[in-house]
């Protein structure tokens, strides 16, 4: 007992050197692994921060955006804890369980706070957060209502959700850095999570930091109750499928057995699968950018044996150039650096283009992913929207290209509510051989896919890029496939008449 | 020199993470205004000589039920002259004051969003004072204040008639309020320890009273034509005048 009371005393004495022991080694591994970003002083102004947006966070202001406090509050330790640990997605914040123990994490934590006095070792009051009604019709028909017309949510994350609301182009965080309204359709890149439930806390306790205001007052004053905050909540959530969308390899092209698609408007398309390809930064080959406007495209294929028709369908907050986001081009313009060669000094077009392999490879080696290679040339149909066109050719690297008219590609674009639908539709035989890839149904032919976004200073050589994927051009099933079956369960049941038959001949004689 | 008995308002002036203060219990339990610690005042002017600047031209086609409120094309009045006199002058006493505690300000202090504008665009509020904001558009406000010294908050106001009350608990001399619904909305809000402070009016007019007998350095500021300084003696139950100008 004695010793239990020394131990007691003994940890009581040692407990603020142990605080104070922790920060320190927080520090080490900071220093080490945080401030190459973050900055030595935690001013979010390390070395590699000018290339980002949004920028990492500068802990001197003690202003955090993903907490489970009012507006205005301080983080819990829960609270930077989760953010260390899973990162936050849609920015270049990663997940450090890997690399970091519990207790390492905590030391980390001690350090942050040591860069702003507003840590005074009091702990913030976590806000209440209740539970979620049950999803249904008219629930989602009220949480619509409140988006559009009470709440005004649509005049910033706009009437589909993607981010191109009214009050969209000017706004900038509390850093003077561009910001965007998040694109509400796409919850798998939400800085604090893509449940209903993290979407209900960052409208309770609003983003600090940035434009997304506290929605508690609006409660406490009784001007909406809980409930229908939790059904503007579920609304915001239904805007996105349940899912994060799955990434395949391979687009199948259905083969159509009447007419393809006459536009991007066609509702047959709607029948037509979707597959998702992610869009990445080109940060391999000059003009690199760390910053592209588009994320991802949703591929739909189909064929009727003569012509391929693809739809092509990717966010994109602007139709470009538009002068109303002019705002936002300059201030990504002077705010996010450009390793290589500036930035245009005008909004450019949004651009979308299509990359086959000029050659349909026999074995495994493919042409270089970033628009081919002199050995290796790439097939190329960019499309233009501004001024509305689509030219097709074939490059061989960076900084090439050479038009090739043997091929009729015909196209048509359609932009709403931040989104754009493509369709392009092109013979699968090019006129003129060699002009243009052969698209030969039956096997995977590689295929590749990038975007520019024009209000985000880019071009068909600056901007987002995928990797390699296949699209696979579907053939007419052959007859022997159904009659073969029929046609072996026939004979094995004959054949096994026959054994039984002579086996009881067999019996028969014994 | 007089020293009151005042409640120890030390509790406002502390640095803290809250952000809502609690009332002044004053000796007596009375929620007004302790006695002030002295009957002195200074009667002040802003004038301003030369051409106003051009105030720039707002565009509020995306919010049309504020547009249809002005004759006209909307400007916002960075820089208020009126026959000579410059409005929207922040102006506090910055040094000779003696030691405190002071009498607490508890009366809110008001802004208002109005036509897609602050009204008033300047304020002051003293540490552990209400600022009540105030919407009476008949559409979606947020009011947001990025201060450096104090915690911050960003409010959906999404309603007319619906109000927010906020305190500041340490000096910062000027907090900027921003609405992110509608960017060209700015107002500016100073916050001070004490209760010597004023805002010049359309006629270019401000005062501060309850001051006791003594020189002060009293700083103005505008938002874009900067600060100044002067000196001013102030005896007891008299105006002290004061005047400051500025130029286009």
């Amino acid at each position: 007992m004695i010793r239990g009371l020394g131990a007691i005393v003994l940890s009581a004495v040692l407990a603020p050197a142990l605080a104070a022991q922790d920060a320190d080694a927080g520090k080490v591994i900071y220093d080490r692994w945080c401030a190459g970003c973050h900055g030595e002083s935690g001013a979010g102004d390390g070395e590699s921060a000018a290339y980002m947006l949004p920028r990492p966070r500068d802990f001197t202001r003690a202003v955090y955006q993903i907490r489970t406090t009012a507006s205005g509050g301080l983080p819990t330790d829960a609270d930077l804890r989760r953010v260390i640990e899973e990162g936050m997605p849609g920015t270049t914040m990663p997940g450090w369980t890997e690399k970091l123990n519990r207790r390492q994490i905590d030391n980390v934590i001690a350090y942050l706070k040591t860069f702003s006095r507003f840590f005074d070792g009091t702990d913030p009051e976590v806000v209440r957060i209740g539970s979620a009604p049950g999803v249904t019709d008219e629930g989602l028909a009220e949480g619509r209502r409140l988006y559009e017309d009470e709440l005004e949510c649509l005049r910033c994350h706009g009437n589909g959700g993607r981010g191109d609301g009214t009050s969209a182009p000017e706004l900038t965080d509390d850093w003077d850095f561009p910001i965007l309204a998040a694109d509400l359709t796409e919850p798998w890149t939400f800085n604090g999570g893509s449940s209903t439930e993290e979407i209900y806390t960052r409208m309770y306790t609003g983003l600090d930091g940035t434009p997304m205001p506290s929605f508690a007052d609006v409660i406490t004053s009784g001007i909406i109750t809980e409930e229908q905050l939790w059904r503007a909540a579920q609304y915001v959530r239904s805007l996105a499928p349940d899912d994060e969308p799955e990434r395949r390899d391979v687009v199948r092209a259905a083969l159509s057995e009447g007419a393809l698609p006459s536009g991007p408007g066609d509702a047959q398309w709607e029948e037509i699968e979707a597959y998702y390809i992610p869009l990445v930064a080109q940060i391999t080959l000059s003009p690199r950018w760390f910053t592209p406007g588009v994320d991802a495209v949703w591929v739909r294929a189909a064929h009727d044996g003569q012509q391929l028709a693809m739809r092509l369908t990717w966010n994109d907050r602007n139709n470009s150039p538009d002068q109303r986001w002019e705002p936002l081009f300059q201030n990504v313009r002077n705010s996010v650096e450009s390793p290589d060669t500036p930035l245009p000094e005008t909004q450019g077009p949004d651009i979308f283009g299509v990359q086959l392999p000029l050659v349909l490879p026999e074995g495994t080696e493919l042409p270089y992913f970033i628009r081919g290679e002199p050995r290796r040339p790439v097939s190329l149909m960019e499309w233009t929207s501004n001024p509305d066109s689509m030219k097709t050719g074939t490059a061989t690297g960076m900084g090439t290209f050479a038009a090739a008219g043997g091929v009729d590609v015909r196209h048509q674009a359609v932009f709403g509510d931040g989104q754009w639908h493509l369709q392009v539709t092109r013979p699968l035989q090019p006129a003129d051989a060699g002009s243009a890839t052969p698209l030969v149904p039956g096997r995977p032919i590689p295929i590749a896919f990038y975007a520019a976004d024009g209000t985000n200073g880019e071009t068909a050589e600056r901007g987002a890029i995928s990797a390699w994927y296949s699209i696979y051009l579907d053939v007419p099933t052959p007859s022997s496939v159904y009659v073969a079956p029929i046609v072996a369960v026939l004979l094995t049941a004959a054949v096994g008449v026959v054994i039984v038959w002579r086996a009881q001949q067999g019996e028969r004689r014994s | 020199m007089r020293r009151l008995m005042l409640v120890p308002m030390m509790a406002f002036l502390a640095c803290g993470g809250g952000e809502s203060g609690e009332e002044a219990a004053g000796e007596g339990g009375a929620a007004a205004a302790a006695a002030p610690l002295g009957s002195g005042s200074i009667s002040g002017m802003v004038m301003f000589t030369g051409t106003a600047p051009s105030n720039p031209a707002l565009d509020m086609s995306d919010e049309p039920q504020c547009a249809e409120r002005y004759e006209g094309e909307p400007t916002d009045p960075v820089v208020k002259v009126m026959g000579g006199h410059l409005a929207n002058v922040y102006v506090r006493v910055s040094g000779g004051l003696p030691a405190g505690p002071y009498p607490q300000a508890s009366e809110p202090t008001v802004i208002d969003q109005n036509g897609c504008l602050y009204q008033p665009r300047v304020v002051g509020v003293m540490t552990g004072q209400p600022l009540e904001i105030r919407n009476s558009d008949p559409l979606l406000h947020n009011i947001k204040a990025v201060p450096t010294e104090n915690r911050p908050f960003n409010i959906s106001q999404p309603q007319a008639g619906m109000t927010t009350q906020r305190t500041f608990n340490t000096p910062e001399v000027m907090v900027p309020l921003e609405c992110n619904v509608h960017g060209w909305m700015n107002a500016f809000v100073g916050v001070t320890d004490h209760p010597y402070f004023a805002v010049s009016g359309d006629d270019g007019m401000f005062t501060i009273t309850g001051l006791p007998a003594g020189t002060y350095t009293l700083e103005a500021w505008h938002e874009t034509l900067g600060t100044q300084t002067a000196e001013v003696t102030v005896q007891d139950g008299a105006a002290a005048s004061v005047e400051f100008t500025y130029s286009g």
